[in-house]
């Protein structure tokens, strides 16, 4: 088995097999989004003290979780680069970036719509809030310091460092923020106190399967133009049959 | 030939840095001016309020120490990049980490250090307590070092880019949020009547954490943009 | 060792992978039998580069940048001794100048010193006649000379023909 898993560490190869698994990925996440907003509208019952407003945690919690996820994960694969110089993991870790902002963007973005007809403002201080704000500039740092450098190699290598520092810092600047929250705020409002009706459950960890999809599908789409990019010199992509038309 | 022993070679980049701050003194000047007008120019925003003011003292004066580090920073390995000597000293038989570390702390000493001293007079503008002052002070001693530390690992990756001063304070800013919430902690928990042991032991922390494993990330960060 | 080629064909490049300041695409270089990358403190000690940058400080004087040079190297110098050093390179009377005020070819030796306090076995040096005048250029020849002698070695480039008296120079050309 380890010589099939180096055969397709290799971006050569890996660029053939991404393609054959984007489609596995991509049908599963539209079916899970769909289950999702069925079960999250249709079934799920209006919330007691929030009304229908509770309704955009189905999407909010799991972005905010894949989040932070793909930062690790992002870091992790820019680690593996930097240590055992496999470019694949490099491309990985770049091809990943941009979904994470993403979710951390959505992650904020239905955090202020929640907030305002709960908390009566569009943002609020809270620690949880401020921590995937930092969150999001750490991603950007990434994405920045990657597209402005403009030889590959150093890129890859000096956006890793930078992803490796942060994900070192991450609990550090978490810890920090919700100890800070907590000495200028009385208190914030909990919501995992609340019991959860079981659909809404449902429809909360289906959506998050879907968003596992569709991340996987996005890396794989966007590792796929990476290594077209890279290797757009070699003879192996002059003559793939969507390159020659 | 006598070998240099290594805390010898410590003193030798100190001195060597400072030496080179001096006789570019009108640098070292702009930073410090910076930080004075940045602070200045807080009260000309939010009102002359002396209670909203005293209030804000602490922040403001870490938000401007904060940004004007970020502004010395740039220059801490760009002049040696240009020059050649960075190359020398990737080629020094010695650890490059030690000669890193060297660096930061002649960065700090001219760029940190007069901050710290300046900080009190600014306090006073904004009529904080003594006891708030000697916290803040403090604070200032023990953060700035790893503003300046934190801040060499971004300015290593940054060597020699287009725009490379902006990207910089991307990039370390969210990296030093844990320095400004001690920082700032401290003060508001002297000024609450509270103990600031917890902030400065946390900040004293940072500091050896900083200490540690900053000039091991700078030196790699360095040898991979001088590759 | 002279290493000659046409501008572009990789003269300087082969040597900054020889100081391991580039990674080789393909290979490993050794230094008395050990990769460089393992054994890069020994390898360090025993070799000095040059490269096109002089690797001086402007604002500094001849001296200063003498001895900070070869501390970064690791070694001790003497004021004394530093002071001898320039002298021999034609710097007498200009030791304490800020190197800004000092022409081209002074600069050069400025930097060429340091090639005189360490005791390096291998010298890497990338142009080196570089701004350098008639009487330097004999200096330098007369230099390379003596390092020989020592047992060193040296390895450089150069678009001036090199002439070291009584030793003959391998040539590898690049194209």
């Amino acid at each position: 088995m380890a010589i099939n898993w180096f055969k397709y560490s290799a971006p050569t190869t890996f660029y053939g097999l991404a393609g054959k698994l984007i489609p596995w990925f991509a049908i599963p996440a539209v079916i899970l989004c769909g289950i999702s907003l069925y079960i999250g509208f249709a079934v799920a019952p209006v919330d007691a003290q929030q009304g229908e407003f509770y309704r955009i945690i189905f999407i909010h919690v799991p972005a905010s979780i894949l989040s932070m996820f793909l930062y690790m994960i992002m870091a992790g694969y820019a680690a593996l680069g930097l240590i055992f110089n496999t470019r694949l993991s490099s491309m990985m870790a770049s091809a990943m970036a941009p979904t994470g902002a993403l979710f951390a963007f959505i992650s904020l973005w239905t955090g202020a719509l929640w907030g305002k007809p709960m908390w009566g403002a569009w943002w609020v201080w809270d620690a949880r809030l401020t921590s995937e704000l930092i969150l999001l500039f750490l991603y950007l740092g990434f994405i920045a310091l990657h597209a402005s450098i403009d030889d590959p190699r150093r890129a890859d290598r000096a956006s890793a460092l930078l992803a490796i520092v942060g994900s070192v810092n991450v609990p550090i600047i978490y810890f920090s923020v919700k100890w800070w929250n907590t000495l200028h705020q009385g208190s914030t409002i909990k919501f995992s106190g609340t019991s959860m009706h079981i659909a809404m459950q449902q429809a909360m960890f289906t959506m998050l399967a879907a968003c596992w999809m569709y991340a996987i599908v996005m890396t794989l789409m966007r590792v796929r133009s990476i290594i077209l990019e890279r290797e757009r010199h070699t003879k192996w992509v002059t003559e793939l049959p969507e390159v020659q038309q | 030939m006598k070998k240099l022993s290594l805390p010898g070679l410590l003193v030798l980049v100190v001195r060597r840095d400072l030496v080179l701050a001096m006789r570019r003194r009108a640098d070292v000047l702009t930073t410090l001016i910076f930080f004075v007008m940045v602070v200045s120019l807080f009260p000309l925003g939010v009102g002359p309020e002396m209670d909203m003011l005293r209030k804000m003292a602490s922040g403001v004066l870490w938000v401007a120490a904060l940004l004007s580090s970020m502004l010395s920073l740039g220059r801490l390995f760009s002049a040696d990049y240009l020059d050649g000597t960075l190359e020398q000293m990737m080629l020094a038989p010695q650890s490059l980490s030690m000669l890193v570390l060297g660096k930061m702390v002649a960065h700090w000493m001219v760029s940190g250090l007069p901050l710290v001293l300046m900080a009190p007079v600014l306090g006073v503008q904004f009529d904080m307590s003594a006891n708030a002052l000697g916290v803040l002070i403090l604070s200032l001693l023990l953060g700035t070092p790893i503003l300046s530390m934190v801040g060499a690992i971004g300015a290593a990756l940054t060597l020699g880019l287009r725009g490379g001063g902006v990207l910089l304070s991307l990039l370390v800013l969210p990296l030093c949020i844990p320095v400004l919430i001690f920082g700032t902690g401290a003060v508001e928990a002297i000024s609450a009547g509270l103990t600031v042991v917890p902030h400065m032991s946390l900040l004293g922390a940072l500091l050896l954490l900083a200490l540690v494993f900053t000039p091991w990330v700078t030196a790699q960060a360095l040898r991979i943009s001088m590759e | 060792m002279q290493v000659e080629g046409e501008n572009g064909s990789g003269k300087t490049s082969l040597l900054r992978t020889l100081c391991g300041l580039m990674m080789p695409a393909d290979g490993k270089i050794f230094w008395r039998g050990e990769d460089i990358k393992e054994a890069d403190e020994e390898y360090y000690s025993e070799m000095i580069y040059l490269g096109h940058l002089n690797a001086i400080k402007d604002e500094l004087s001849a001296l200063e940048n003498l001895c900070i040079s070869a501390g970064v190297d690791g070694l001790e110098v003497d004021e004394r001794q530093a002071l001898q050093v320039l002298r021999r390179l034609g710097l007498k009377g200009r030791e304490a100048l800020p190197v800004k005020v000092l022409s081209q070819g002074q600069r050069r030796r400025v930097a060429l010193s340091r090639l005189l306090v360490s005791d390096a076995a291998l010298w890497i040096l990338d142009e080196p006649l570089a701004a350098l005048d008639v009487r330097a250029v004999d200096l330098m020849q007369e230099l390379i000379a003596e390092h020989l002698e020592k047992n060193g070695m040296v390895i450089f480039t150069t678009h001036q023909p090199l002439l070291v008296p009584g030793v003959e120079l391998r040539r590898l050309s690049l194209s």
